[in-house]
């Protein structure tokens, strides 16, 4: 079978590791940005298309986006240990920052001017979830089929406090079904 | 079962549920941290989710934090991998299998299906995160005047966290 050769050699663990862990140590504020600037303009792993194609394919998947792009770019350049060095790159820092923070929390939690600043963060941080949601949501319910599917999986979670799985299980179907008939 | 085990099982099980991106998993692990382990408070469940969102890195990093609250370093590890290695793993192989298979069906009705779930969730999310820590007029409007810049305009997140953790410093 013909194959298309490749335009660059596969990347090395050290390669990914080093390009996937700058993306998680400047990733402030949702990483996507970050790790496509990286990718693709910095280093060029890929291309502008060629990222969508697997960004927008780690979306329809479960998970971060981000994360599970570290996961299929990494495998794909270099099987398992390459998916490792990716994840393990992008996520030691932040995740060696965090534990950093809720130590501190731990101990410093509880101090009057500590608790006064998280209580004021923790709004910040719902305002921020909300402001992020909205801009996912809105394009998302131009479409009327999915601003009652919307609406369901939003009282069945926030109003009526069902699970995740049953939730899943009981829209899912419902928007496949309806799915089905939009999408050619 | 013991601490570690029980952070493993419920974020391994998350992790494949986690539709359209981690933040649509944050009702549900509110509702079992909180409302079923007893874990950790609704008011920390929202300080949490701001420290998190505080530090670098992809938003899954929620569930690193609970990990650390409830069983240290290595429930913060335990949580992380759990949380990260089901969905990544998934991704990896169905990502190797349909390379070939761009423009599948299967991959736009799954998108087109997904979406209002993953809207649905991430308001549902927001919601719940303001409830938790809105506890007077004060942090509501922080909570409201974020939600407007962060969906109106470019700000960067962390002068709004910041400013944020100023105003609840000065008059909380």
């Amino acid at each position: 079978m013909p194959q298309t050769p490749p335009a660059r050699p596969k990347l090395s663990h050290k390669a990914l590791f080093g390009g996937f862990f700058m993306a998680g140590i400047m990733g402030f504020g949702g990483v996507l940005p970050i790790i496509r600037r990286v990718i693709v303009d910095e280093r060029r792993w890929l291309t502008q298309m060629e990222f969508n194609e697997l960004f927008s394919l780690c979306q329809s998947l479960p998970g971060a986006n981000v994360v599970n792009l570290s996961f299929a770019f990494g495998a794909r350049e270099a099987g398992v240990s390459g998916a490792a060095a990716a994840v393990t790159g992008l996520l030691a820092a932040p995740v060696a920052i965090v534990l950093g923070l809720a130590g501190l929390y731990a101990r410093y939690g509880a101090v009057a001017p500590v608790r006064h600043a998280l209580l004021g963060l923790a709004a910040t941080a719902a305002g921020l979830a909300l402001g992020s949601g909205l801009r996912i949501a809105v394009p998302i319910l131009k479409i009327p089929r999915n601003v009652l599917l919307a609406a369901a999986v939003y009282g069945l979670a926030f109003g009526l406090h069902l699970s995740l799985p049953v939730i899943v299980l009981l829209m899912l179907p419902l928007s496949l079904a309806l799915a089905w008939r939009a999408v050619p | 079962m013991n601490l570690l085990g029980q952070i493993a099982l419920l974020f391994g099980k998350l992790s494949l549920l986690a539709v359209g991106g981690a933040n649509s998993t944050v009702p549900e692990i509110a509702r079992i941290t909180v409302g079923q382990k007893h874990w950790l408070s609704a008011s920390q469940f929202s300080q949490f989710y701001a420290i998190a969102n505080t530090a670098p890195g992809p938003n899954v990093m929620i569930v690193t934090v609970i990990g650390a609250h409830v069983a240290g370093v290595a429930g913060g590890l335990v949580a992380t991998a759990a949380m990260v290695l089901p969905a990544g793993i998934t991704a990896s192989i169905v990502a190797a299998l349909f390379d070939k298979h761009r423009e599948a069906r299967w991959r736009r009705l799954a998108q087109a299906a997904l979406l209002p779930i993953t809207a649905g969730l991430v308001l549902a999310a927001a919601c719940l995160l303001a409830r938790q820590s809105d506890t007077g007029w004060l942090p509501a409007a922080l909570t409201f005047a974020t939600a407007l810049l962060t969906w109106r305009t470019r700000l960067h997140p962390l002068w709004l966290l910041g400013a944020g953790a100023l105003a609840g410093l000065l008059f909380l």
